[in-house]
């Protein structure tokens, strides 16, 4: 079964708290990680790394880079077709 | 069999799977050896990525502008095994001012501060693992030929240069102690480290032209077999040597 937006999220949410310590609850759809996060680029690495390790989805570091809101990640591992 | 069966081999410079020294220690566990990784930085990313090996290795930190971190190194090792047969240094970094077409208004801070981390390190990390190659050992180093200028690479180019000389004067002090040091000079591979390097993307036409083996930027397969080479038995009178393992650029005038 594919995983919902909201399960998504929450995943990420968590992942993002653990990796750069921004509380999952400030982790909504349209926040971008550099500007509203201040994620850096390595951070970035990191969380795209755990997001493979928990979604099985892989993230090229072609696609990274276009991935700037939280919204594009969860689109991103939707599309991807993840199932859980 | 493997032709690393039985050897432990430290192995610096894993940032993520794309990284050359992560080919490295899969290859090596693959072809039989124990391998410690040290990581910089972002210690928790190397973490992650280790689990992505065959066989999840232990990760140290290693900071080689820190000699506490130096000083202590053999004994970190010693946790996880007794001794080194190899080393990897796969160690690099210059400040952004140092590289893509800067060289000329490059200042001393931002230079010293590129050599420190990837040449005088070659040294550094040598000397660390050093009490635990009582048996000898194999050393062996990243390079990107150093031969002639390349464009962008500016101040790294000039660091290789001196990791080339570095690498044949440590051959030359540690050859009684029965450790080889040599190094092995990649075509250009597309890691979180070249990214870093302004105008990488200069690099690609020129191996895609002039490779008579042709080149992968993709791959960093062919660089990790080399070095697991190196650190086997199977070059066992050779130190002080660049193996280049560049599609043949090197090899080749246009």
């Amino acid at each position: 079964m594919a995983m919902t937006e909201q399960e998504i999220l929450a995943g990420l949410g968590e992942i993002i708290d653990e990796i750069a310590g921004v509380p999952a609850d400030q982790v909504t759809p349209d926040k971008t990680f550099i500007d509203d996060l201040d994620i850096d680029s390595l951070s970035m690495v990191e969380i795209a790394v755990a997001a493979q390790d928990k979604f099985g989805v892989e993230i090229p570091d072609e696609e990274l880079k276009n991935l700037k809101t939280v919204q594009d990640v969860v689109v991103f591992v939707q599309r991807s077709g993840v199932s859980a | 069999m493997g032709i690393l069966d039985g050897k432990r081999i430290l192995v610096t410079g894993v940032l993520t799977d794309s990284s050359i020294a992560f080919h490295v220690a899969r290859v090596a566990q693959e072809q039989g050896a124990t391998v410690i990784l040290t990581g910089f930085g972002r210690l928790s990313l190397v973490e992650r990525i280790a689990k992505r090996l065959p066989d999840p290795p232990p990760v140290l930190e290693l900071d080689v502008k820190s000699s506490e971190q130096l000083d202590s190194l053999a004994e970190r090792v010693r946790a996880h095994v007794s001794g080194l047969d190899g080393v990897v240094h796969s160690i690099g970094n210059a400040p952004q001012d140092a590289m893509g077409g800067n060289f000329l208004n490059t200042s001393w801070e931002d230079v010293a501060a590129a050599l420190h981390v990837s040449t005088y390190s070659l040294k550094s990390l040598t000397m660390a693992a050093l009490p635990l190659m009582g048996a000898g050992g194999s050393v062996v180093g990243f390079d990107f030929d150093a031969a002639v200028a390349w464009p962008g690479y500016d101040w790294m180019g000039v660091a290789k240069a001196g990791l080339e000389a570095c690498a044949r004067y440590l051959a030359r002090d540690l050859g009684e102690q029965r450790i080889r040091v040599n190094l092995v000079a990649s075509g250009p591979v597309r890691t979180m480290a070249a990214k870093s390097i302004p105008g990488f993307e200069r690099f690609e036409p020129i191996w895609g032209q002039r490779a008579p083996l042709g080149w992968d930027i993709s791959d960093a397969g062919p660089a990790a077999r080399a070095c697991v080479a190196l650190l086997s038995d199977w070059f066992p009178a050779t130190t002080g040597e660049i193996i280049h393992v560049d599609g043949g650029v090197h090899a080749v005038g246009a």
